[in-house]
């Protein structure tokens, strides 16, 4: 199924691309990290989000991609708030996260979203909050502003789900965790659950333009809790360090995706887990190494011509 | 907030396409990366209470003159002489500038008690103007109390009883000149600047002056040797004009010269998607830009050019200021830089320019390709200061469908120029030499622009005079989506495409040229450096 735009619609309806060359002088009010998204929380945008959730978001996901879950026993126990921490690769990661979450938690969760991306236009900032329950999240520096509201939010009892990539992936392999997911937990003292998807990016990878059906998996890991102790060499686990293991956690589900669990976890024990973020190699190889799951294959290519004119 | 001033853009990956005007359509090009865009400043404040500037500028006059109040009295005789349809451009949303300053003027002469009092619109060798076009110029109120009476009047160049030789510059220029305008104990002059290029002496020695005088600066070997004819001081254009302008004020013609400045506000807010960058565009813009273009592009031409011609610009005054012509000059030119002058390093090897539907000759009428070639190489080439924004031997793409289409009524010498003169040579010396004088002489070219609303029949040579400092200049113009044979009449060559254009440039200027667009209308004048 592919699905593009006019060309001249397009153009109306997408924004224009802002010059390389030129500084962006005109920053727009009550959006980005500053946008108020406390309506989207109201009774009424939750019945709207609630409604739209399961008549729309679960439908199409479950339409596109299918997904398989795994591992959600993992924190069924868990009653407070948790983070969710997943790889992304696709601008579906998001609906296909919330569509996996159990029902108490899928009502009850609020998504950190890009706030150059998402909350730059006021529409956009609208629409993102009311239907996916997104809250802005500055991705490129440390900015105290979201990070205090989506700590208000775990206050309140919200879960937060969070892309600690910060952004999709451009190749298909996994980008370093930053540390916005790990600060929160200690700092909340939250547990974190890594996620791993599979096969997202088939469906819209970043920069595609038409959407394809392709399976996808998610995987829950073991919900990881910031440790306050010190480790064998004395050092205590500061945000990066925790972050880092949560990468690890991430890894270990990619490989248990493509493996299976015993294999992955004695990969894992044995420090042998396959590279998150993929052979430190030129372009090319990195494609080439890249697996099965998250390539886009081009099965509805038009066939070439056999005419010789 | 304070209006961003003009400036260069580099074209990136990133940058959006760019708005080409397209005569009554637009194109949306994208530019080689490393080009530069040039784009104007924002309309700059108007000025809230006009007519309050309109008095203050009437008593405080500038240079060695009086207010107008003093030198008006009972008994005497006034004319009151304003430009004509070739200003501004788009024509003005009502009321006009002229209107409102005539109207202040004739105020002062009510209160003085003057009776002997005459409108006339200064149309050189341009066509009159209909009863409308004045009204509109004009406003109601004065052209009912004017032309039923047969004293609003329109500059005849061809009326031997109504010109008047005012003698010979030192140069051997004759200056011939309206003589209701001579003959007045008073002649108010009211001009709209939109361009560096009106007027100062131009005004008067131009724009109420014949034929006989005005061949001594409207020719080819003068507009060679403008660098360029919109900067005063580089402008062998100017120079005529202001030897003929200081022999009429010798001669003892008193002019009382009023001059106004414009902002950029020119297109209504329905087409607000052109005076705005493209990356700037809301979905407003955006959908109303794609909405025109297509409907454009399904409309027939003739309805197509009506709707553009009915457009009505919100041009805001920026400055009025009165008094003695040279002063007053002066202080329009710093508000016209004020508003249209951007800063530009270095020139490039190919300039493109996108060209809209209409110049200051085709005010409700057709763009035809000899002022196609006129609106490019004369107007846009020449809005330079310092050094042209295109190298010498470089290549000038322009944007225009150039259709093979003249209107019958306003421009019948257009046409045999076009058939005779261009199908013959292009050279705009070789022109004058060997074709002026027949066409300007020509007595059924002479009877229209009297009776009909024909221009003269020098006036499409003044044109193509027009282009000759940049025909000197280029090694090559290409006319993008023009007619093919109308512009390889004219000596350029076609382009389908932008790209082709593009190719066909690095025949004549190498590889990997440097691309530099002007992003005009509304006007911009480069400074280069």
């Amino acid at each position: 199924m592919s699905i593009r735009l006019p060309r001249r619609i397009e153009e109306v309806v997408v924004r224009p691309t802002w010059p390389g060359t030129l500084p962006r002088t005109i920053e727009p009010r009550n959006l980005g990290v500053d946008y108020d998204t406390d309506w989207a929380r109201s009774r009424l945008a939750r019945a709207v989000r609630h409604a739209v959730t399961e008549g729309v978001t679960r439908p199409v996901v479950a339409a596109l991609s299918n997904p398989t879950i795994f591992g959600a026993e993992h924190f069924e126990a868990i009653n407070g708030p948790m983070i969710f921490a997943a790889n992304h690769a696709s601008h579906l990661d998001t609906s296909v996260v919330i569509a996996s979450l159990p029902d108490r938690i899928r009502h009850r969760v609020v998504v950190a979203a890009a706030a150059d991306y998402f909350f730059d236009r006021a529409w956009k900032a609208a629409l993102w909050s009311l239907t996916l329950g997104t809250i802005p999240m500055e991705r490129n520096k440390v900015d105290r502003k979201s990070a205090d509201l989506a700590a208000q939010l775990i206050g309140d009892g919200w879960s937060v789900v969070i892309f600690p990539e910060g952004g999709r992936s451009p190749d298909g392999w996994g980008q370093e965790f930053r540390g916005g997911a790990a600060y929160l937990a200690k700092r909340c003292k939250v547990p974190v659950i890594p996620v791993h998807l599979r096969g997202v990016r088939p469906v819209l990878p970043k920069g595609g333009n038409t959407i394809r059906r392709h399976a996808v998996e998610v995987r829950f890991g073991d919900p990881l809790w910031p440790r306050e102790d010190a480790d064998e060499s004395g050092r205590k686990e500061d945000a990066r360090r925790f972050a880092a293991r949560i990468e690890r956690s991430v890894a270990v589900l990619a490989d248990e995706a493509e493996s299976d669990w015993w294999t992955a976890r004695r990969r894992a024990a044995s420090g042998a887990t396959p590279e998150f973020r993929g052979p430190q190699a030129s372009p090319w190889r990195r494609a080439w190494a890249l697996p099965q799951s998250a390539r886009r294959t081009r099965t509805d290519r038009p066939k070439s011509s056999t005419k010789p004119w | 907030m304070s209006p961003r001033p003009g400036f260069v853009l580099e074209v990136d990956r990133s940058t959006p396409p760019t708005l080409f005007w397209h005569g009554e359509g637009f194109r949306f090009e994208r530019l080689p990366e490393g080009s530069r865009v040039i784009y104007p400043q924002e309309p700059i404040a108007a000025i809230a209470d006009f007519d309050a500037a309109i008095r203050h500028a009437l008593e405080h006059p500038l240079g060695a003159s009086k207010p107008l109040s003093q030198l008006l009295f009972s008994g005497m005789r006034l004319t009151i002489a304003f430009d004509d349809i070739s200003l501004p451009l788009p024509q003005m949303r009502a009321p006009d500038i002229r209107q409102r300053v005539i109207e202040a003027v004739l105020d002062e002469a009510a209160g003085a008690g003057v009776d002997d009092v005459v409108l006339i619109a200064a149309l050189a060798l341009h066509r009159r103007m209909t009863d409308d076009e004045l009204r509109h110029a004009l406003g109601s109120r004065v052209f009912d109390a004017f032309a039923p009476n047969g004293l609003l009047w329109q500059h005849d160049a061809e009326d031997p009883s109504g010109l008047v030789h005012l003698g010979m510059t030192d140069e051997g220029e004759d200056v011939e000149i309206n003589r209701r305008a001579a003959e007045s104990d008073l002649l108010v002059y009211v001009n709209i600047n939109l361009v560096p290029m009106d007027g100062g002496h131009k005004s008067v020695a131009t724009g109420l002056a014949s034929y006989r005088s005005i061949r001594h600066h409207h020719n080819a070997r003068t507009m060679q040797h403008s660098r360029s004819f919109m900067d005063r001081h580089n402008s062998e254009l100017h120079t005529s004009n202001w030897r003929m302008g200081r022999l009429i004020k010798d001669a003892g013609v008193k002019i009382f010269q009023i001059e106004t400045s414009m902002n950029l506000d020119t297109f209504p807010s329905q087409f607000g998607f052109l005076q705005k960058r493209e990356w700037e565009w809301s979905l407003a813009d955006r959908a109303g830009f794609h909405a025109t273009r297509a409907s454009l592009e399904r409309t027939p031409p003739r309805l197509a050019r009506q709707i553009f011609q009915s457009i009505r610009s919100p041009h805001g005054p920026t400055s009025i200021q009165a008094g003695e012509v040279e002063a007053v000059h002066d202080r329009t030119l710093e508000n016209v830089f004020r508003q249209q002058l951007v800063s530009v390093e270095g020139q490039t090897d190919v300039l493109t320019m996108g060209l809209p539907y209409i110049c200051p000759y085709n005010v409700n009428s057709i763009m035809n390709p000899i002022l196609v070639a006129c609106l490019g190489l004369g107007y846009f080439f020449n809005l330079y200061r310092g050094q042209p924004l295109v190298r010498e031997g470089g290549v000038c793409i322009i944007s225009h469908p150039t259709p093979w289409a003249f209107h019958p009524v306003h421009h019948p010498s257009y046409i045999d120029f076009f058939e005779q003169v261009l199908s013959d040579t292009t050279d705009p010396v070789e022109v004058e030499k060997r074709y002026e004088q027949a066409f300007a002489t020509d007595p059924w070219y002479i009877h229209l622009y009297r009776t009909s609303y024909a221009y003269h029949g020098v006036h499409p040579f003044y044109m193509w005079y027009w282009c000759a400092h940049t025909l000197e200049h280029l090694g090559a113009v290409i006319i993008v989506g023009g007619d093919r044979a109308a512009v390889r009449r004219m000596g350029f060559r076609p382009a389908t495409t932008l790209q082709d254009a593009l190719e066909m440039a690095e025949d004549v200027v190498g590889r990997d040229p440097t691309v530099t667009h002007v992003h005009m209308p509304p006007v911009l004048m480069a400074d280069v450096g």
